[in-house]
């Protein structure tokens, strides 16, 4: 029995804390996320020591003055403790007093933007994708933002729409997006890796599914990166790949008067995401479906199906107008071209 | 009463209604008592569609990526879920026990202002009416209970739904301000003799300062309900981007109501374990007067606190600093509540039946509730607990496991008083142990998985977040409560009428309600009470003096008379409400009828005394 | 029911009072918000475009006279002289009427001739929306002082025993004046006048 409650109690722990999982807030891998962490475990200790000795005070109080029937006891008629009214109202403005002390100063810590940043990335929320700019190095992508490791990274954060949240729980708490208020945040990460963020406002019908990636690098990764991102588009050779950047570019299918890609002349829209490189990201649609063929000819066949509300499925000429719809062999002609943009 | 008769050119008879009776009587009442089971009845059926809300989204979130409810349904059930349960629900079923109960305990014979009581409830049923009937009319609103802006705007939300929200709302506003007018000016106003403030019950005393900071906050809302109605009506700009407007406007209107109103939610909850925690440990209240200044610093520091709500929005470090600081300190007073309540049980012999265990429940839960919230203060880490299921925990262990679990006990303890029978006791602890399980297996799990990154509002959740055992242990558990509350409305249904006989006193308790008869005449007291000290009617039980004969007979009492005026204004409302969303001709008769109905109610006749 | 009541005021003094204080969390909150977006959005038009400051302060010098107006209705009912009270009562009226028709008089000059809309501007939204929502207030006062004048036209109904609805009335009309010298001040001087806070 009491092998049965310890392995219970051992498994209930290892599910609660879940040190390994995507989101976890306890998995710190940034001096931000770390301090925070470090505040919560101050709060969480003491708010279980308040928490034990009240509930045992009320088990106590239950089993010593519960009425017992065939029993005299009369109740004690005392209408209150001065003094302790006083203690209790003391000691937890004492303990607050002290505790406020680090929560104050990561407050400021977190508030204070830094003067020289490594790198700077604006980034905008939509409906329901993050674009990611580096406006020093002349970058635009979406949905997977690399930065590099053990730098600080300032971030400005505006939307041209609703609210939303830029969120990297091992990273750094969240900062609202939110229009004309220009907030910014700054973030660091001490360990190379994949991380994962996600929309922490409600910003609409698919907001459970605008999420995102953070790619950290050495130094030299995200140079190579950056550089790469900065060239132009693939032009493709191989027929299907040639046949899918023709359905793009044309004025049929109006790709191009969503999405920029980079060197070409039709395709200079701005409302999409930017896919000069989508070929290679991991992961499709704000970081919602990996970046599979499969999966991108599902996306573009019905993008509506997989992210209700979105703006591609409610404004595309091709799923608006049954006319223009693409069939299947230009889905998967399109398909092979975008994952040749890498 | 000094009413100015009108002399009008064509005959209507403005007659109050003699003696009605069956449902007339039910429509044209101003009986507090019957008021408050009015509000009673209508806001627990409110209640049980807000249940059914909550199923609904516990069941959509059962396992990853379910598609058992659409998204933009789901929008629309967490919204309606809260707005029915802040707004349909603890409000009303708090309104139903200051209706039936404040008159009784301050010794009145009925409030200062009998048909805007009778308004207030009809025009909370017609509030609840709008709101949920926007589930039938093309959509409820779909953006949060709390419709953070600009997604409220038409630009982002262009169907009706917001519509409903707003308007509803408003109506509701109007229903809860009277109500606590009417409160205010009771509680000062109509206190027997002897009956200071010192010495009311901490269930009025609860009741009056919630009161006051219901007058005080709900015209912040009203103002931004206000504004975003001229927004989606008439294009006016209060939220719109594009023309420059700071969505953060909207987010501050609506906490600075907001923080109050969580306080409005949770206080008279206190009041009532406030009650009956002394009355079954048969022993007094433990420090009166610093559970009164608690609550009334409690309410002056609500007001300090609101941008906590508010940490991730970008307002900067000084702001996140007193704020924090702020919100720290409200605690201090909520753990000296918690302390008393301890306080008072000690050294008690206490009676634990399904009053005591939800009032014991309630101090358990809320106490869970209360240490999260701290943990919330700390705005540097509440960076990473806004916005996830953290929060989530919080609010349900404070407002179920706090609030409901009061109302519940609430609802047990005066149950005798208000029917003159006794309900199931073992179907009671029945009823409190499933719903007790229920909160906590439903309720605590939140905690891990808000900090294991899982967000709010939203429809799924990928199966490699490892969010999907305690999701699924929630929904599970969402349903033993669901049989729990099942317990509590066939207990409701069976004792109501059929229960054992009561008696005036079954508690032995200490206030003045429980002088009365159960349940107690229309006229609620033969003679106003005399009152001489705190917990009067326990005092004078004591020295043997609480059964003394009347001399006065029932039918010299004069009391206020029934009215249709009421409930017909509270109809102008809702027309009027219906008529800004479909149709400004319909709006502008609906306010018409609104003015003349209360022009009639101002002029209203008395009929002769002699016909109650 | 008895008409003692535990402070001695009547409930509808208190019930006004209170109703009072919550209408000034009212009308504060839309101070707050005219406040906030003050300079933000499209400048122009803007206070400085088309405020007629001299104008404006003849319609809040009527208004004040108004409430001066009002408490002599009031003192006069009380002393039981009856003309004297009705010809006071229809000055009050008269003056917040006046008032009110300097406020038609400026919005639509504003809207007519200086095009501004609710819709046009930030400035446009706030400022309708705070002088729209006071010109209500008023109108409702001016209603009901003009019922209850309507009443004393019939014989003893207004008296010096029923002078608390005249009381009600006054608190009520004293209220909405207040809440224009706040208006004036916040809205009209400091838009206008440089070394104000803007």
């Amino acid at each position: 029995m009491k092998k049965i409650i310890s392995l219970s109690i051992v498994f209930l722990l290892i599910v609660s804390c879940g040190k390994d999982l995507p989101m976890s807030t306890f998995d710190t891998y940034g001096p931000i996320a770390e301090e925070q962490a470090f505040l919560f475990s101050i709060i969480f200790w003491a708010g279980m020591v308040v928490l034990v000795a009240v509930e045992a005070a009320i088990i106590y109080i239950y089993f010593k003055y519960r009425r017992r029937k065939n029993s005299n006891r009369k109740a004690a008629q005392f209408h209150g403790n001065t003094k302790l009214e006083i203690l209790w109202t003391i000691l937890p403005v004492v303990f607050l007093a002290v505790v406020s002390v680090p929560v104050l100063s990561a407050i400021w810590n977190f508030g204070t933007m830094p003067e020289n940043p490594a790198v700077v990335v604006n980034v905008k929320g939509h409906q329901y994708w993050f674009e990611f700019e580096y406006p020093d190095l002349d970058v635009v992508t979406a949905n997977e933002l690399h930065i590099p490791v053990g730098k600080q990274v300032l971030i400005n954060l505006d939307s041209n729409n609703v609210l939303h949240s830029f969120w990297i729980p091992k990273i750094a708490g969240k900062t609202d997006i939110i229009p004309n208020q220009g907030n910014q945040m700054w973030i660091q990460a001490d360990h190379t890796g994949l991380y994962y963020g996600q929309c922490a406002e409600f910003c609409g019908e698919s907001h459970a599914l605008m999420r995102f990636r953070v790619i950290v690098d050495t130094d030299e990764d995200f140079a190579t990166w950056i550089d790469h991102q900065k060239t132009e588009a693939y032009v493709p050779n191989d027929p299907l790949e040639k046949e899918g950047y023709t359905i793009f570019m044309s004025a049929k299918a109006g790709c191009g008067g969503c999405h920029m890609i980079n060197g070409s002349k039709k395709a200079k829209g701005k409302i999409g995401p930017n896919l000069t490189h989508v070929g290679s990201r991991q992961h499709l649609a704000s970081g919602i479906m990996e970046n599979t063929q499969d999966n991108l000819r599902k996306w573009i066949k019905d993008p509506g199906k997989i992210k209700p509300g979105n703006i591609m499925a409610s404004q595309g000429a091709v799923y608006m107008d049954p006319n223009k719809a693409l069939t299947d062999s230009e889905v998967i002609a399109l398909a092979s071209y975008l994952q040749s943009l890498k | 009463m000094t009413t100015i008769p009108l002399k009008l050119p064509f005959k209507i008879d403005l007659s109050r209604p003699v003696n009605p009776t069956g449902i007339w009587d039910w429509i044209t009442t101003i009986d507090h008592k019957k008021i408050g089971v009015l509000y009673g009845v209508t806001a627990f059926l409110m209640f049980i569609t807000g249940g059914i809300e909550a199923l609904l989204i516990r069941t959509q979130l059962a396992g990853p990526e379910m598609k058992i409810i659409a998204p933009d349904v789901y929008n629309q059930l967490f919204t309606m879920h809260a707005t029915t349960m802040i707004f349909l629900g603890v409000m009303p079923l708090s309104a139903a026990f200051f209706n039936y109960i404040i008159p009784l305990q301050i010794g009145a014979r009925d409030v200062a202002f009998p048909r805007l009581n009778a308004f207030s409830y009809w025009t909370f049923l017609f509030g609840a009416l709008i709101m949920k009937s926007s589930w039938f009319l093309g959509g409820s609103p779909n953006a949060g209970w709390f419709g953070y802006a600009p997604i409220t705007t038409t630009t982002f939300n262009a169907g009706h739904g917001i519509d409903f929200w707003v308007v509803g709302l408003q109506v509701l506003g109007v229903a809860s301000l009277a109500a606590s007018f009417n409160f205010i000016v009771t509680i000062i106003n109509m206190r027997a003799p002897g009956m200071s403030f010192m010495r009311l019950p901490l269930f009025t005393w609860m009741t009056f300062i919630t009161a006051i900071l219901l007058v005080l906050a709900f015209p912040v809302i009203t103002v931004a309900l206000i504004e975003l109605m001229l927004d989606r009506t008439f294009d006016f700009n209060f939220f719109n981007t594009r023309a420059g407007a700071n969505p953060l406007l909207w987010q501050h209107l609506f906490w600075i109501f907001g923080h109050p109103e969580v306080y409005i939610l949770i206080l008279p909850a206190m009041g009532i374990v406030s009650e009956i925690l002394p009355t079954f440990s048969k022993k007094p209240i433990f420090g009166y007067a610093a559970m009164v200044l608690a609550a009334a610093f409690i309410a002056f520091m609500g007001w300090l606190v609101w941008s906590h709500h508010m940490f991730t929005t970008g307002l900067g470090p000084i702001a996140n600093s007193v704020f924090t600081i702020t919100t720290m300190l409200i605690a201090i007073p909520t753990g000296v509540k918690m302390f008393n309540w301890l306080g008072t049980m000690w050294g008690g012999n206490i009676e634990f039946n399904t009053p005591t265990l939800f009032s014991v429940g309630f101090l358990s839960m809320f106490l869970i509730g209360g240490i999260s919230g701290v943990m919330h203060s700390f705005s540097a880490s509440d960076y990473q607990q806004q916005d996830t299921y953290f929060i989530v925990a919080h609010i349900h262990y404070v407002l179920f496991g706090g609030a409901i679990f009061g109302i519940f006990a609430g609802i047990y303890y005066w149950f005798p008083k208000i029917t003159g029978r006794m309900y199931d006791e073992k179907m009671g602890k029945l009823n409190f142990w499933l719903m007790f399980i229920g909160q906590n297996l439903t309720f605590f799990p939140m905690h891990f998985i808000g900090m294991q990154g899982m967000p709010r509002r939203i429809f799924t959740y990928d199966a490699n977040m490892g969010w999907a055992f305690w999701n699924g242990v929630e929904t599970f558990s969402a349903y033993i409560i669901a049989f729990g509350v099942l317990f509590f409305i066939i207990n409701m249904l069976k004792s109501w009428g059929n229960g054992p006989k009561a008696g005036d006193d079954p508690w032995d308790a200490r206030t003045l309600e429980w002088s009365i008869s159960s349940p107690p005449p229309v006229y609620n007291f033969l003679d106003v009470p005399k009152v001489e000290a705190l917990d009067d009617f326990w005092v004078k039980k004591q020295k043997g003096l609480s059964k003394i004969k009347s001399k006065t007979k029932p039918k010299d009492i004069h009391l206020p008379q029934a009215s249709y005026w009421p409930m017909l204004a509270s109809l102008g409302l809702a027309i009027a409400g219906y008529g800004i969303i479909y149709n400004l001709v319909v709006c502008g008769l609906g306010i018409a009828m609104l003015l003349i109905t209360v022009c009639a109610w101002s002029f209203e006749p008395v009929n002769e005394p002699d016909a109650h | 029911m008895s008409d003692e009541t535990t402070t001695g005021l009547n409930n509808r003094k208190i019930l006004m009072w209170v109703f009072l204080g919550s209408d000034c969390m009212f009308f504060a909150s839309l101070i707050g918000t005219y406040l906030i977006y003050k300079g933000m959005g499209l400048p122009h038009p803007g206070p400085s475009d088309v405020f007629d400051i001299p104008t404006t302060s003849v319609s809040t010098f009527v208004l004040l006279m108004s409430s001066m107006s009002m408490v002599f209705a009031y003192a006069y009912l009380v002393r039981s002289n009856i003309k004297a009270f009705r010809i006071w009562m229809i000055s009050t009226i008269i003056m917040g009427a006046t008032f009110l028709g300097f406020q038609i008089f400026e919005f639509s000059e504003f809207y007519f001739h200086d095009h501004l809309s609710p819709q046009t501007n930030l400035f446009g939204t706030t400022f309708y929306a705070l002088t729209g929502t006071h010109g209500i207030h008023v109108t409702i006062g001016v209603v009901w002082l003009g019922i209850i004048f309507y009443s004393s036209l019939f014989r003893n109904t207004v008296s010096a025993k029923t002078n608390l609805d005249l009381d009600l009335a006054a608190l009520y009309w004293h209220f909405v004046d207040i809440v224009w010298i706040v208006i004036f001040a916040v809205v009209y001087l400091f838009g206008t006048f440089k070394g104000f806070p803007s």
